[in-house]
C-alpha cells in the first residue's frame, strides 16, 4: 500500500486493563485450544496484523490466534466470552474501513487456516467452501468447467470470501450480477458464545428470519464466518468492452443514464475523470485518450449476437451524448488492456502522492455531475488534489484524496475532506459506504444518516448475537450502548391525537 | 378475518399513534396489507387488526435511476402497472396467490409481498423479493419509527436490515414505506418447451440448461397431470419449459443453443421439442407458474418445497411412496416443488418434513385449514440455537410481542 508508515490510533473503546494483565494466563489457555504454532504472542510476530488496508490506523492486538478447525473457534469464542476478551475476526485483511483494526485489549481471531474448498458441486452450481479462501481462487477452481464466482472485488487475489461475506463485497460486474448478498446461498457462523448455527445452504431462502441477509455486511460484530456456499455462474460466451472518451463528465454522465434507461444493464460501468486518466496512463499505458475529461469503460457480456447487437446500441447513446472518443475491444487481449488502466487506478494514484484516502460513498446516479463539480469545490477549499473513480453503473464513487502525511496537519485535512464528500453523499440522496464497510473510518459519520432509533435498533440486533458486546466492538457504531440500556422499553404515552378513530 | 376490530389508519401518523396505543396498552395486534395472504401462515388469536391498505401510493419513481418507492398499502397491481408503463419491471415476479385462496386477483400489497419475500420463476436468475428491496422505514413493537438501507443498490452502511424484515411476516415491525429496485423489461422473451419427459429426465435437462450459458429465467417441469390444467397447453403430457429473456438477436441465438442440446438429451431420454411460446401464450404461462394457478381448484393442502434442485425428483418420489393422490411441480430448475396433498388433519407433514430432513432444504405449508395450521409447524421447524437467535431478534424489535404475535413461530 501506498500509506506511508504513521502511527495513528483511532478512538476506540477504552482498553481493559484487567484483560492485558492476565494476558499470559490468556496465552496459556488459547494454547491449550489451539496447539502448535497457532497461537501468536511475540511482538515481532503480531506486527504484520496491526493494521489492515487502511493503514492509517495501527494498533497491536494482544495475542493473535490462528485455528484450523471449527471446534476450536467455538472453543476460543466461548473462553473469551466467559473471560471477557475482546475478539476481532480477519480474513486477509483487505478491509478498507478498519473493518479487522486490533484492540490493544482484544485478541485477532484470523482464519488464514481455513483455505479449503470443500466441494464443488457442478449439478447444483454452488461451491462450498472455508472462509479463509480467497475469492479469485473459488472462480479458478470452477474456471475449467466454464463457471465462474460473480463478484469480483479488486482486491480479489488477495481477499477471503469469509472478510467479502463479512463485508458485503461488491465489485465491478455487480452491476449485473449483484453484490454477495444476492450470491450467497448458505453459512455456517459461530456465536460469540460459542455454539455454531447453519444458515441456507444448496437450496433457496432462508428457513426462519433471513439471518444469511443480515450476517453479511455484519462486518463481523454478529458472528465468525466458518463455512461459505456460494452459486457460481456458467461464464458469459463473449465479453467486449467498449472505451468512450467525453469533454466533459456532465456528458458523460448522462451517457450512463441514457444506457440504464434504455433498457441496457451492462456487466460493468465505470468512470474516470481527468486526473485518474492521466495517472493510470501514464503507470500502464492502456492507450487511454489524455484529451477527454471523463472516460466511461462499458462492458457488455452474453452470446456473440447479443453483445454485438448492444455494443451498436451503445455507441450510438454514446454518439448521442457527444462521446469524442469510442473504441471497442476486438480481442480478448483488447479488452483486458482497456480494464488494465481501471484495475490499476489506485497504485496508479499512490505513484503520484505519498499518501490517499480512497472514499466509498453512493449516490443515484444522476447526481454524479453536481456531485463532481461540489467535490472539486471542496477539494480548492481543503487544498489537496483529488481523482475520482466510479462504479458509474451504480453510483458507487471512490474519491481518491491525495495527501502528505509528512506534511504538519495534512493528514487531518485529508480526513476532514473525506468526511465532507461522504457528507454530500448523504445529501443528495446517497449513502456514506456503498462496498468497504463502515469499520472505523466511518463509524462517526453514522449519524449523519441514522437516527439515534435507527442506531438504537441496529445495536439491539448486535445484542441478540452477543449481549455482551466482545465481538469486534468499536466498530460501525458511533456510540457503544450497553444491551440492557438498550433493551428497556420507553412507552410513548403521548396525547392520543385522533379521538375518533376506533380504539382497541 | 374473524378478529373483532380492524383499524385502518388514514395517515403514517395515526398508524403511529395506534401502534404506540398497542404497545403502552400491551395490546396484540395482527398487521395486514390488504389481507390477501391472511389464511397463509400460522393463525393468529388476536383481537385487534391494523391495516394498512389506506396507506397508499406511490411516493418516488424515477425510471432512469431503476428505484420506486411506495407506501406499504400500495396495491403492488398498481406498481406493476406504473413501471411497466415505462418499460420495467418488478423483475422478482411477485406471485398473486389470491385465486390459490378461492379469492379475487390483485388484491396483495407491496408490503404483504416483502413481508412475506415471496418471488416467481425468475428467482433464479435475478434473485428473491428480499434482493429487490433497496430500504424501508417501519414502526417497530417499540412504537418506534427507524429505518434501514436507502435508495442505492450499493449500500453497506449498517446491517442489512431489508433482509431482515423480507419474510419476516410482520413480526418486527410495521413497514410504512418501501423502496425497490426495478429493472427494464426485456426486448423480447421467449419460452422453449419439450414434452412428454419424466421427472428425472426433465430436471437433468434443466440442470444441462442451468449449467450452459443460455442465462435462462426460469426453468420448470409440469408432469402431465398438472400441465392437463394449463390454459396454455392442450395437451395430456409432460411439458418441461425454459424462459429466454433479451434482445431478439440474443434470444433467437438462445433457442438455437437450447434446441441442440434438447436434441441430444432427448435422443436417450425420450421426449419431443415443440414449438416455442411466443409473446401472451409465454406471459400467461409463466404467470400460472407463478401464482401456481394449477392448484385454484382444489382446496387440498399446498406445500412449497426448497431444495438443492438435482434431488427435487428424488424428493417427490419419496413422497409420492408414502402418501396417496399427491400432485406436484417443479420450479426454479427442480429447487422448488408446489406439492398438493390429500385432506389430512396433518397435511402429511412427517411425510414431507423426513424427505426434507435427507437432503436439506425447507418446507412451508401454503394452504390449510385453519386447524391443520395450527396443529402443524406451518414453517419448517428451527433447530433450538436457531430458534433462540430467532426469538432473541424478535425480542428485540418487538419485546411485549405486540406485532404478529406467533405468526411464524411460537412466540415469534
Amino acid at each position: 500500500m501506498p500509506i506511508r508508515e504513521g502511527v495513528r490510533s483511532m478512538d476506540m473503546p477504552k482498553p481493559d486493563q484487567a484483560v492485558i494483565a492476565r494476558r499470559s494466563e490468556i496465552i496459556v489457555a488459547l494454547r491449550r485450544i489451539v496447539p502448535g504454532d497457532g497461537v501468536i504472542a511475540d511482538e515481532e510476530a503480531l506486527r504484520p496484523f496491526e493494521a489492515d488496508a487502511l493503514t492509517a490506523y495501527r494498533q497491536l492486538p494482544l495475542i493473535v490466534v490462528l485455528p484450523k478447525t471449527t471446534d476450536q473457534i467455538s472453543r476460543v469464542l466461548a473462553y473469551c466470552q466467559k473471560m471477557e476478551v475482546k475478539v476481532v475476526p480477519r480474513g486477509a485483511g483487505t478491509s478498507l474501513s478498519g473493518g479487522a483494526m486490533p484492540l490493544a485489549d482484544g485478541i485477532i481471531l484470523g482464519l488464514s487456516k481455513f483455505n479449503r474448498i470443500l466441494e464443488i458441486d457442478y449439478e447444483n452450481r454452488v461451491v462450498v467452501a472455508q472462509p479463509g479462501v480467497t475469492n479469485l481462487d473459488i472462480s479458478n477452481s470452477v474456471e475449467g468447467r466454464g463457471f465462474y464466482y460473480a463478484p469480483d472485488p479488486s482486491s480479489q487475489i488477495a481477499c477471503t470470501i469469509g472478510g467479502n461475506v463479512a463485508e458485503n463485497s461488491g465489485g465491478v460486474h455487480c452491476l449485473k450480477y449483484g453484490l454477495t448478498t444476492n450470491n450467497l446461498l448458505g453459512l455456517e457462523v459461530v456465536l460469540m458464545d460459542g455454539q455454531v448455527i447453519r444458515m441456507g445452504g444448496r437450496h433457496l431462502d432462508c428457513t426462519g428470519y433471513d439471518l444469511l441477509g443480515l450476517l453479511t455486511g455484519s462486518e463481523g460484530l454478529l458472528g465468525v464466518v466458518t463455512e461459505v456456499t456460494v452459486r457460481i455462474l456458467p461464464k458469459p460466451v463473449d465479453a467486449r468492452a467498449i472505451l468512450l472518451g467525453f469533454p466533459s463528465s456532465e456528458l458523460a454522465g448522462s451517457c450512463v443514464a441514457g444506457v440504464i434507461s434504455s433498457g441496457i444493464i451492462p456487466a460493468g460501468m465505470e468512470m474516470m475523470d481527468k486526473p485518474a486518466i492521466h495517472a493510470t496512463e501514464a503507470f500502464v499505458h492502456a492507450g487511454y485518450p489524455l484529451d477527454v475529461e471523463a472516460l466511461l469503460i462499458v462492458e457488455l457480456d452474453g452470446p456473440l449476437p447479443e453483445v454485438d447487437y448492444l455494443v451498436e446500441r451503445v455507441k450510438k447513446i454514446a454518439r448521442d451524448n457527444g462521446a469524442s472518443n469510442i473504441a471497442v475491444s476486438n480481442s480478448e487481449e483488447e479488452r483486458l488492456t482497456f480494464w488494465a488502466g481501471r484495475k490499476a487506478a489506485f497504485a496508479a494514484v499512490g505513484r503520484m502522492s505519498p499518501d490517499y484516502f480512497c472514499m466509498d460513498g453512493t449516490i443515484p446516479r444522476k447526481q454524479l455531475s453536481n456531485v463532481l463539480i461540489r467535490m472539486r469545490e471542496l477539494s480548492e477549499i481543503y487544498r489537496l488534489e483529488l481523482a475520482n473513480v466510479f462504479h458509474a453503473g451504480d453510483g458507487n464513487l471512490h474519491p481518491l484524496i491525495m495527501y502528505d502525511a509528512s506534511n504538519e496537519g495534512e493528514f487531518e485535512r485529508a480526513e476532514q475532506f473525506g468526511a465532507d464528500v461522504l457528507k454530500l453523499c448523504v445529501e443528495v440522496g446517497g449513502v456514506l459506504t456503498g462496498e468497504h464497510g463502515v469499520g472505523v473510518e466511518k463509524r462517526d459519520l453514522m449519524e449523519v444518516m441514522f437516527s439515534e432509533e435507527d442506531l438504537n435498533q441496529q445495536q439491539r440486533v448486535k445484542c441478540a448475537f452477543d449481549p455482551t458486546s466482545l465481538l469486534n466492538p468499536g466498530k460501525m457504531f458511533p456510540k457503544l450502548h450497553r444491551c440492557a440500556e438498550l433493551g428497556r422499553i420507553h412507552i410513548h404515552h403521548g396525547r392520543i391525537n385522533f379521538p375518533d378513530i376506533p380504539r382497541f | 378475518m374473524s378478529a373483532t376490530l380492524v383499524n385502518r389508519p388514514d395517515t403514517a401518523d395515526q398508524l403511529l399513534e395506534e401502534v404506540r396505543y398497542a404497545v403502552a396498552k400491551k395490546i396484540p395486534v395482527s398487521i395486514v396489507g390488504a389481507g390477501s395472504k391472511w389464511n397463509m401462515g400460522r393463525p393468529m388469536e388476536t383481537t385487534s387488526v391494523i391495516e394498512l391498505s389506506a396507506l397508499s401510493g406511490v411516493m418516488l419513481y424515477e425510471p432512469e435511476e431503476l428505484v420506486i418507492s411506495a407506501a406499504a398499502g400500495t396495491p403492488i397491481a398498481e406498481i406493476e402497472k406504473l413501471v411497466a408503463a415505462h418499460g420495467q419491471q418488478l423483475a422478482f415476479e411477485p406471485p398473486d396467490f389470491g385465486p390459490v385462496f378461492g379469492e379475487k386477483k390483485a388484491r396483495g400489497t407491496v408490503g404483504g409481498a416483502i413481508a412475506c419475500n415471496l418471488s416467481g420463476p425468475r428467482r433464479i436468475k435475478a434473485g428473491a423479493a428480499r434482493d429487490h428491496l433497496l430500504g424501508f422505514h417501519a414502526i417497530s413493537g417499540r412504537g418506534e419509527q427507524f429505518k434501514s438501507g436507502g435508495r442505492v443498490v450499493k449500500n453497506v452502511t449498517g446491517y442489512d436490515l431489508s433482509k431482515l424484515i423480507s419474510g419476516s411476516w410482520g413480526t418486527i415491525g410495521v413497514m410504512t414505506e418501501i423502496t425497490l429496485k426495478v429493472l427494464p423489461v426485456a426486448e423480447s422473451t421467449s419460452t422453449f418447451v419439450v414434452v412428454g419427459l419424466d421427472d428425472t429426465a426433465a430436471i437433468k435437462l434443466l440442470t444441462k440448461i442451468l449449467q450452459s450459458s443460455n442465462d435462462v429465467s426460469g426453468a420448470v417441469h409440469l408432469p402431465n397431470v398438472v400441465a392437463a390444467r394449463s390454459d396454455v397447453f392442450s395437451i395430456t403430457e409432460s411439458v418441461t419449459a425454459v424462459r429466454v429473456e433479451g434482445p431478439v438477436p440474443s434470444v433467437t441465438y438462445r433457442i438455437a443453443d437450447l434446441t441442440r442440446i434438447a436434441e441430444e438429451h432427448c435422443r436417450t431420454a425420450g421426449g419431443q421439442i415443440i414449438e416455442p411460446l411466443d409473446g401472451s401464450a409465454s406471459l400467461l404461462f409463466w404467470a400460472e407458474v407463478r401464482d401456481a394457478s394449477y392448484f385454484t381448484t382444489s382446496e387440498n393442502p399446498l406445500w412449497r418445497l426448497s431444495v438443492p434442485p438435482t434431488v427435487g425428483p428424488q424428493v417427490a418420489n419419496s413422497i409420492a411412496d408414502a402418501l396417496v393422490n399427491i400432485e406436484y411441480f417443479f420450479d426454479w430448475g427442480g429447487g422448488q416443488i408446489w406439492l398438493s396433498v390429500e385432506s389430512t388433519p396433518d397435511a402429511g407433514e412427517s411425510t414431507v418434513r423426513s424427505a426434507i430432513m435427507k437432503v436439506g432444504g425447507h418446507a412451508n405449508l401454503v394452504r390449510a385449514s385453519k386447524e391443520t395450521r395450527l396443529r402443524v409447524s406451518v414453517f419448517q421447524p428451527l433447530d433450538p440455537v436457531l430458534y433462540q437467535l430467532n426469538r432473541r431478534i424478535k425480542d428485540s424489535f418487538d419485546p411485549l410481542g405486540v406485532l404478529n404475535p406467533g405468526r411464524m413461530y411460537e412466540g415469534i
